[in-house]
């Protein structure tokens, strides 16, 4: 028998801050609230604590985490690539770590100070802590060009898109309408009570044209995140009812990269969603018709069509009619991060999509789906299914 | 040269030690690019094996200049004081077989369409260095 085994990992506990434009406070306290929250959530003790996990452009190490919460000692510490895009891979990594043996109980964690500190809106032009590890280079072949920003970088491959299937901006305005909708009767979204119609969208400024708008943006935000990963034994005495994992993956196709993917041969085809997709997908033997919620990452709203198509949700070209057809209604056959997702509730650079997966499998979510057995979280470089115990 | 005239230049490149040919021909006004010494196949952005056959043999060769717009855009917000606007971004697929992101001039907004072809010419930057930038091809690409 190997030295490490360990058992099927489970989520058992979610934490989050609530989500501002202006938290008074410190990434690492917003990140020491997030977890203590989580083991609240669990019913568990900073002590329990043997593993931490989080992805680039996190300014919070896990010596100051462990040193702040009391924490006795860490048996595993990661922090995977890819920024936000990366970030369900930091539940691939807490899987592998508890399934291993490795460690029992593992936090994954995002804080950030967003919009109160340092934007990801603003033009990027030197080497920081927004730029170093994430597998993109922006900074040597965009920025002498005046291409600064996650929203030019990214206007340029859906622009591509829009060419190839007659789409212009207005074709994107039905996701923003509906995650504003979601985030209007969420009271944990900054933009609760605030929906917004066709022609707001239409009517906010171009941030890059003829791509998108200020309302395709998702928003930039303070807040923390935490998700407690433990296995299934000792979950069956902590205070949740657990959420499975049935698997999370990592993709890094090749000529694939981060935020600044330019080179792969047809940028109409979002390469990392394929193999993401096709790697949950066949692993776990289900089908899109098995999801009941889909928490697709939505930096900006181009995202949703290529999560679809990659994903299997329909056919390459078809996003468009697909939304207009209400699949991605509360109502629907694939509803949309029922919390308004990152354009609605907050971009706490996609963790807080994974929070509310786990809220819509434990049934206790604000826009709570019916009967949801598995939902999809899928952030282009990385992705997981999670389904009810 | 005085500090607002310098403010107001376009950034220089960051080079790595992988890409150093690129921009080093540039600031002489040569478009460069890397393909294998066994296979002969090309490759952007540059990097120390050949992904085709392993080989890190490279051979630094001048390119042709000459390829079409692949994708485009123009950035509106936020506006940097080191550029002009509008101001057009593209990718370029060069006669060579790479892609390379950089910027269209000399072309109307109404006429930046993908598939046009294009031609290099170069652009100075902060630090006496160069950058290739794109314009209408005058005659069409192979
Ligand atoms: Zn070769």
């Amino acid at each position: 028998m190997s030295i490490r085994s360990g058992g099927k990992a489970v989520i058992a506990g979610i934490g989050q801050t609530e989500f501002s434009k202006n938290s008074g406070r410190s990434e690492l306290q917003l990140c020491c609230e997030a977890i203590k929250l989580s083991l609240d959530d669990a019913g568990l003790v900073p002590a329990d604590i043997d593993g931490l996990t989080t992805f680039t452009i996190d300014n919070n190490e896990d010596v100051d985490i462990v040193r702040s919460m009391g924490i006795k000692n860490l048996r595993f510490s990661s922090r995977s690539p890819h920024g936000g895009g990366g970030s369900i891979g930091t539940i691939a990594h807490a899987m592998a770590a508890v399934e291993s043996g490795l460690a029992n109980v593992v936090v994954c964690y995002r804080a950030m100070n967003e919009r109160s500190e340092a934007r990801f809106g603003i033009a990027h032009m030197e080497p920081n802590s927004n730029s170093t590890g994430s597998g993109s280079g922006f900074l040597e072949w965009s920025m002498p060009y005046g291409a600064m920003t996650p929203a030019a970088w990214t206007g340029v491959q859906a622009q591509r898109y829009m060419d190839r299937y007659g789409l212009t901006n207005a074709d994107f305005a039905p996701i923003s309408v509906q995650l504003r909708s979601n985030a209007s009767t969420n009271p944990l979204a900054w933009y609760f009570e605030k929906p917004i119609t066709i022609d707001d969208h239409q009517n906010s400024r171009w941030i890059v044209d003829p791509v998108f708008r200020l309302l395709d943006c998702c928003q930039e935000s303070d807040g923390g995140v935490a998700i407690l990963v433990t296995t299934e034994e000792r979950a069956k005495d902590l205070r949740q009812i657990p959420v499975r994992i049935d698997h999370a993956t990592q993709s890094v196709p090749f000529e694939t990269e981060t935020v600044t993917n330019f080179y792969h041969s047809d940028l109409t085809v979002f390469d990392s969603g394929v193999h993401s997709g096709a790697e949950l997908f066949g692993r776990t033997g289900l089908t899109p018709a098995d999801i009941q919620v889909g928490m697709l990452y939505d930096h900006f709203t181009i995202a949703v069509f290529w999560h679809l198509e990659s994903m299997g949700f329909c056919k390459p070209g078809e996003a468009s009619d697909f939304i207009k057809d209400g699949h991605l209604a509360l109502d629907g056959s694939i509803p949309l991060s029922p919390n308004g997702g990152l354009i609605g509730e907050a971009y706490i650079h996609g963790m807080n999509l994974a929070t509310e997966a786990v809220r819509q499998i434990r049934g206790t979510a604000s826009n709570q789906v019916d009967n949801v057995e598995h939902a999809l979280l899928a952030a282009g470089m990385s992705g997981a299914i999670l389904g009810r115990c | 040269m005085s500090n607002e005239e310098f403010r107001m230049e376009r950034p220089q490149p960051l080079p790595s030690r992988n890409s150093a040919f690129y921009w080093e021909g540039a600031e002489r006004g040569e478009f460069l690019g890397q393909r294998c010494g066994d296979c002969k196949t090309f490759r952007h952005p540059p990097r120390p094996m050949c992904p085709k056959c392993q080989s890190v043999h490279q051979e630094i060769i001048p390119l042709s200049g000459r390829g079409v717009v692949y994708s485009y855009m123009f950035p509106v917000h936020p506006q940097m004081p080191m550029f002009e606007y509008p101001l057009c971004c593209v990718l370029v697929d060069l006669d060579e077989g790479i892609r390379i992101f950089s910027n269209l001039y000399e072309c109307d907004r109404a006429d930046v369409k993908i598939g046009i072809p294009v031609e290099v010419f170069f652009e100075k930057t902060k630090g006496d260095k160069a950058v290739p930038v794109f314009r209408p091809a005058k005659e069409a690409s192979k």
